[in-house]
């Protein structure tokens, strides 16, 4: 059953990235811890549970989703975390505190709004279970798989092959001297919130399909975790990020199912974070250029 | 009475804010998962009280002792990250030591632990004499806050917070104070955790949850960090409030969530802290008398 396993662990793996690639992005950029990048997460959940029960159409769910929470998290960016970051003499722990309370807000608000009880999450997919022998891949997986390649492609395509992206990646190298050849900052940020809070957003939507439920709190784990995924790939890298995703996932699925519960499954992650930061304190794979 | 109960919760926070800003403000370490430190000692002193049958006063020195070796060397091991990185890596502690209190038979697994309230000169001792201690406590951490400030150890830690590369080019050994802090720091949490532990009389690996870190901080942060009013004030604030808001119970986390926002937006330096609105009105009224503290 190890090929189960591995497989269990890699589809959780790909959810994993997926959810810290919004907290990658926007790291990179504004060089921010954002955990309300989880509550971009159940937004996206709850918007994609609203739009397929209104359409029936889980793709139209799923993009209209993600641009819709992009759009919330442009929104955030301006209003909230640019006034911040332009304070004179602020310590990093201001945005962090800030970004705490608008999950916090969010969750709380979610919870007033549609009500504490989990919500049923299940939609109709056209592929059905496949059988090789003793295992067993579920339709729901084979629907994250499609999502995470087409979600990747997307981003490698846009931060490779077009003009914002290379504003993206030179900020992300240096921000002042992307600044003085004329990079127009603040829509490099921009980019940064519509891509990472539409990632998280697709995660959450993912997370609920797979689970068929959504729930207020859904996005309590996933907002620690994300970041030890974020540390693990080293900061703003968004291919260490990918690989962190995988390490993560396969190590918990691989621990509870081998060593049994000896610890919490979600301590997990930050036992295989640890480790591997006091062997390599830059993470996986380290930023280009940074000291 | 119910107002001694809220008062010594809340007197036990402002220990804790205070001991994480020894970390966080004097020494700009952003430390996240305070909490691990304050359920060390917690857990340590049940373990010595109740099943070595160790006296609880004495129980609380070794809390003291034991917590603080643990934060340094956690703080040495954590000298290897920087910033951010060490941001998360605190952050994981403070999951793991709850995992590991979650599951070591020794601390009473998933059951929680159970102490029974200790005495002293032959009297059990009620929640008064727990408001008293805690008061003491506070008086002496405040005591000993202000020598920290006008020492060679909180200039140190100033010059490191300002700038690291600056500060160990003077010859100040960074590793040593920061180390220093961290210990110092954790060692009060741990004590925190040990009167904590015996006035609740039962304790539970979630009582030291990564949430109950956040609102460590968020008590430094929005008091003022880097000064000794701030966490104080800070910690007065944030356990009052749940009292306050409690005819709106239904939206306490809404107004929470929202208040911690507004608070980074308009007064992130904190509510009490130095160049905040408060602070400047005060000076502005009072002169300038006051001397800046070490922390600018």
């Amino acid at each position: 059953m190890l090929l189960q396993q591995i497989i269990n662990g890699f589809m959780i793996g790909c959810v994993y990235a997926l959810t810290a690639m919004g907290g990658t992005l926007i790291y990179g950029i504004l060089r921010i811890l954002d955990i309300a990048n989880a509550a971009a997460y159940v937004v996206g959940a709850y918007l994609g549970w609203v739009i397929y029960a209104t359409t029936g159409n889980l793709a139209v769910a799923f993009f209209l989703s993600m641009a819709l929470t992009g759009a919330i998290g442009v929104l955030i960016q301006k209003f909230i975390y640019t006034p911040i970051l332009n304070k004179p003499n602020i310590i990093p722990i201001v945005p962090l505190i800030t970004s705490v309370g608008i999950f916090i807000f969010t969750g709380d608000f979610i919870r007033l709004l549609v009500g504490p009880e989990i919500k049923d999450f299940g939609v109709i997919l056209p592929f059905s279970v496949i059988k090789l022998g003793r295992i067993v891949i579920n339709p729901e997986w084979i629907l994250i798989i499609i999502m995470t390649a087409i979600l990747l492609s997307l981003l490698w395509f846009v931060l490779n092959k077009t003009k914002l992206g290379l504003a993206w990646r030179a900020t992300a190298g240096d921000s002042e001297i992307a600044e003085t050849m004329g990079v127009n900052i603040q829509k490099v940020m921009a980019l940064s919130y519509i891509m990472g809070y539409g990632f998280a957003s697709a995660a959450g939507m993912m997370i609920g399909v797979l689970y068929s439920s959504i729930y207020p709190t859904m996005g309590d784990i996933p907002s620690y975790k994300m970041l030890a995924i974020i540390v693990l790939g080293g900061l703003g890298n968004p291919i260490g990020t990918i690989a962190a995703g995988l390490v993560i996932g396969l190590s918990e699925t691989l621990i509870s199912a081998y060593v049994g519960s000896v610890i919490p499954r979600d301590a997990i992650a930050f036992l295989v974070l640890i480790t591997i930061l006091l062997v390599k304190p830059t993470g996986l794979i380290s930023r280009k250029n940074s000291i | 009475m119910y107002a001694i109960v809220v008062a010594t919760n809340i007197g036990i926070f402002v220990l804790l804010a205070l001991s994480l800003n020894i970390i966080a403000g004097y020494a700009g370490q952003s430390s996240i998962g305070h909490a691990a430190f304050f359920g060390i000692g917690a857990y340590t002193s049940a373990v010595l009280t109740s099943t070595l049958g160790v006296n609880f006063w004495l129980s609380l020195p070794i809390a003291f002792v034991v917590t603080g070796l643990i934060g340094a060397l956690l703080g040495l091991a954590s000298m290897r990250v920087k910033e951010d990185f060490l941001a998360i890596t605190t952050i994981g502690i403070n999951f793991v030591v709850v995992a590991i209190f979650q599951y070591a038979p020794i601390f009473g697994a998933s059951l929680g632990m159970s102490v029974s309230k200790p005495s002293l000169f032959g009297v059990k001792m009620d929640n008064l004499m727990f408001l008293i201690l805690v008061g003491a406590l506070i008086a002496a951490m405040v005591i000993f806050m202000r020598i920290i400030e006008k020492s060679w150890f909180g200039l140190a830690l100033a010059s490191i917070r300002n700038d690291e590369a600056a500060a160990s080019s003077l010859g100040v050994n960074i590793v040593k104070f920061k180390v220093l802090a961290f210990a110092v720091g954790t060692a009060v949490a741990g004590l925190a955790g040990g009167v904590y532990a015996h006035y609740m009389t039962f304790i539970y690996s979630s009582d030291f949850a990564f949430l109950v870190s956040i609102s460590i901080l968020s008590m430094v942060v929005i008091g003022g960090i880097g000064t000794i009013r701030g966490p104080i004030v800070g910690a007065i604030i944030l356990g009052i409030a749940p009292e306050l808001f409690r005819f709106i119970s239904d939206y306490r986390m809404i107004v929470y969530g929202g208040l911690l926002v507004l608070m980074m937006l308009f007064q992130p330096q904190g509510i009490v802290g130095n160049g905040s609105f408060l602070v400047n009105k005060f000076e502005a009224l009072f002169g300038k008398g006051r001397k800046k503290s070490v922390v600018s």
